[in-house]
């Protein structure tokens, strides 16, 4: 197990400098310079030059990313070998440390997809099982419908309509922004338990419904495939009740495909879940991604992929391990 | 009373086709300690039957009719939770494919001791100490280590003694066991067939052992069933099976047997297809492979009659008694010592 996971991390050191090589190169290539766009439109090309100087983006491409790469490491060389915090650099735009920014956007968007996550798992499970448990019924015809619908509204459409009706209308909800649950992320801002989950109510909703169809029809055909396995006829040829055959013969196979998807999509969200910030204005990852991609702002946009990538690794190789844990034919890796 | 008496059972299914008839009136009965086998092509019947006497079927667009009687109790008329309280218990089955038919994420204790706990109230280290027992009992080496172990680290053979472990446990008054060889190879076979007359003669059990195999049947039956298209085509005890076979499918099937002591350059087969149990042909069921067939095999579906002199012997072929001795008699003398009492 231990060599596994050393191997695993390898492959992980190995997967971010790549995915951050390409993001270096793919920033440079775009017709636009940075310093340029830091600058403003009021700049002479030598304060320009004088921009780039100080951000560094005079230097050639290898030196820029050496320096991006050092910056990283948890160590450093540099008067003596010694252990330092990571760095992502500096923002081009706002005069902040990019490790800040994403500290602060990160919690954001954590909340919002662990709520998310929570919503669309506690109604995509059950419903997923009693439509596989009662095909073409009723239930099932509905639920697939649903599905369909779920899955053809797009966050943006859904959240701008959740928040017209809801939000704007009746006043049932917040017209977007964040609350801050342990401590306010901004002045002015509402904090606590039960705010937060206010004001996350529909941006949970919105994110989720998207996610919910998907696992709704995923875990449909999962449990409609087991089901019909042959160790689920001896289980009932043993005397089992249905009840014990769904729990302990059917769930823990067929949702081993559930958890791997799980793992990638809660990964994959965590890097930003980009229209649903938007929408409602909530200054996660993704709202700040987009904020800096407008602007150039290179290295918001590199701390954030880094970020993400890291993200989607663990999950992944916690994923790899609950898989591993559930199924023993895995074990021997 | 037999231990257990099945009367006109039949078992439609709804499709979108139409509604297959998979079993169209069979009758039997098992006798304490008897085996039983039930002969017959793959589509026969022979697995729904007993699928259908456990209430093993999907519940959904299945039509059961008939009787069940184990000790005198209906099992097609019994209520889930009682017959969930003799599958595994009273009667017990095995499956044909032992490579999928155990849960891959549990080891094969905790699938065996589910079984003990599921109708005993037992502690959990009882029940893997009886799971065990019987592990040792069908000769799985190294029992203590290997209780422990999951499914895919066993072989198909011992997977499969496994299964006949498992329905073991309870002492169960009825095996069934659906053609528990077919996926394994001839050695093994032989080992599985004895290790389940062993078995039976320790724990006295009934056995219904279905298979499509005649060797099979010669070797552990007391009693056969041949099943055609869903009907019953002849049944008798296992020496008038071979002794004196009446019905025209048995001839065929007795006669695609390979012989060791002739020198053929290619093996007898009865032509054609097994027929669709959407659309049975009219009248007898096998006519249209009949080499015997004559005009009234077309319209009437010939009723099981007893042999005359033989009241245990039933067969349903409208051909006169005089030609079926004939052929039978034909067919005993190629056999030349196959076929024992």
């Amino acid at each position: 197990m231990i060599q596994y996971l050393i191997r695993r991390l390898l492959w992980a050191v190995a997967l971010l400098v790549t995915v951050t090589a390409i993001g270096f190169a793919l920033f440079y290539l775009v017709p636009s310079d940075p310093a340029k766009q830091a600058c403003g439109r009021a700049c002479t090309p030598q304060m320009v030059a004088r921009v780039a100087h100080y951000l560094g983006t005079d230097r050639p491409l290898y030196v820029q990313y050496a320096k991006f790469l050092g910056r990283l490491m948890p160590f450093s060389f540099t008067g003596g070998p010694h252990f330092k915090t990571p760095s992502l650099g500096r923002s081009f735009f706002a005069q902040e440390d990019v490790n800040t920014i994403i500290g602060q956007a990160a919690p954001i968007t954590f909340s919002l997809v662990i709520g998310a996550v929570i919503l669309w798992m506690l109604v995509a499970l059950p419903v997923g099982i009693l439509s596989a448990l009662r095909p073409r019924s009723l239930l099932d015809r509905t639920t697939m419908f649903g599905v369909l619908v779920g899955v053809s509204m797009h966050p943006v459409w859904l959240g701008l309509l959740l928040l017209y009706f809801l939000s704007d209308r009746y006043q049932i909800f917040p017209i977007g922004n964040y609350a801050g649950l342990f401590h306010a992320t901004s002045y002015g801002q509402p904090v606590g338990f039960v705010q937060w989950c206010y004001y996350l109510a529909l941006p949970w909703f919105t994110l989720a419904v998207l996610f919910m169809a998907i696992y709704v029809r995923m875990i449909r055909a999962n449990v409609m495939e087991v089901m019909n396995e042959d160790y689920v006829r001896t289980a009932r040829a043993k005397g089992a009740s249905e009840s014990r055959v769904l729990r302990v013969h059917i769930l823990r196979n067929a949702l081993l495909p559930v958890v791997t998807m799980l793992g990638m999509d809660i990964g994959l969200a965590l890097g930003g879940a980009v229209f649903t910030e938007n929408i409602y204005s909530l200054k996660g990852l993704g709202f700040e991604t987009i904020q800096a991609t407008v602007n150039l702002d290179t290295p918001v946009i590199l701390g954030v992929i880094v970020f993400a990538t890291t993200m989607i690794i663990i999950f992944n190789l916690l994923v790899d391990v609950v898989y591993a844990w559930i199924d023993p034919r895995i074990r021997l890796a | 009373m037999a231990l257990l008496e099945v009367i006109d059972l039949k078992t439609h299914f709804r499709t979108g086709d139409g509604v297959v008839k998979a079993v169209d009136g069979v009758n039997f009965k098992v006798e304490s300690g008897q085996t039983l086998g039930i002969v017959g092509e793959s589509g026969s019947g022979k697995s729904v039957t007993c699928l259908t006497i456990m209430g093993l079927n999907a519940k959904r667009n299945t039509i059961s009719s008939g009787q069940a009687l184990f000790k005198g109790e209906d099992l097609l008329k019994a209520k889930g939770d009682r017959l969930r309280q003799i599958r595994g218990n009273d009667i017990a089955m095995i499956f044909q494919d032992p490579m999928t038919s155990l849960n891959p994420v549990y080891t094969i204790g905790k699938q065996l001791a589910e079984a003990v706990l599921l109708h005993n109230d037992v502690s959990k280290s009882q029940a893997r100490a009886r799971a065990l027992e019987l592990l040792k009992e069908v000769g799985i080496p190294r029992a203590e280590t290997r209780i422990d172990d999951y499914p895919h680290q066993f072989s198909g053979g011992m997977r499969q003694r496994v299964m006949i472990a498992m329905a073991l446990l309870n002492n169960p008054d009825l095996l069934i066991a659906d053609e528990p060889t077919t996926a394994l190879d001839v050695t093994m076979q032989a080992q599985i067939l004895n290790l389940i007359a062993k078995l039976q003669k320790d724990y006295g059990s009934a056995v219904i052992m279905i298979t499509h195999d005649l060797g099979v049947v010669a070797e552990i039956a007391d009693d056969v069933i041949v099943m055609y298209a869903a009907e019953v085509a002849e049944q008798a005890p296992v020496d008038r099976i071979f002794n004196n076979p009446q019905h025209p499918y048995t001839w065929g099937l007795m006669g695609s047997l390979p012989r060791l002591n002739a020198d053929v350059e290619r093996l007898v087969q009865i032509e054609g297809q097994p027929p669709s149990l959407l659309h049975p042909p009219r009248g007898c069921r096998f006519h249209p492979r009949c080499a015997y067939a004559m005009a009234v095999c077309r319209t009437d579906d010939p009723a099981l009659a007893a042999v005359p002199g033989e009241p245990n012997h039933l067969q349903a072929c409208h051909l006169d008694q005089a030609t079926k001795d004939r052929v039978s008699a034909e067919l005993l003398g190629t056999f030349a010592g196959k076929a024992t009492a």
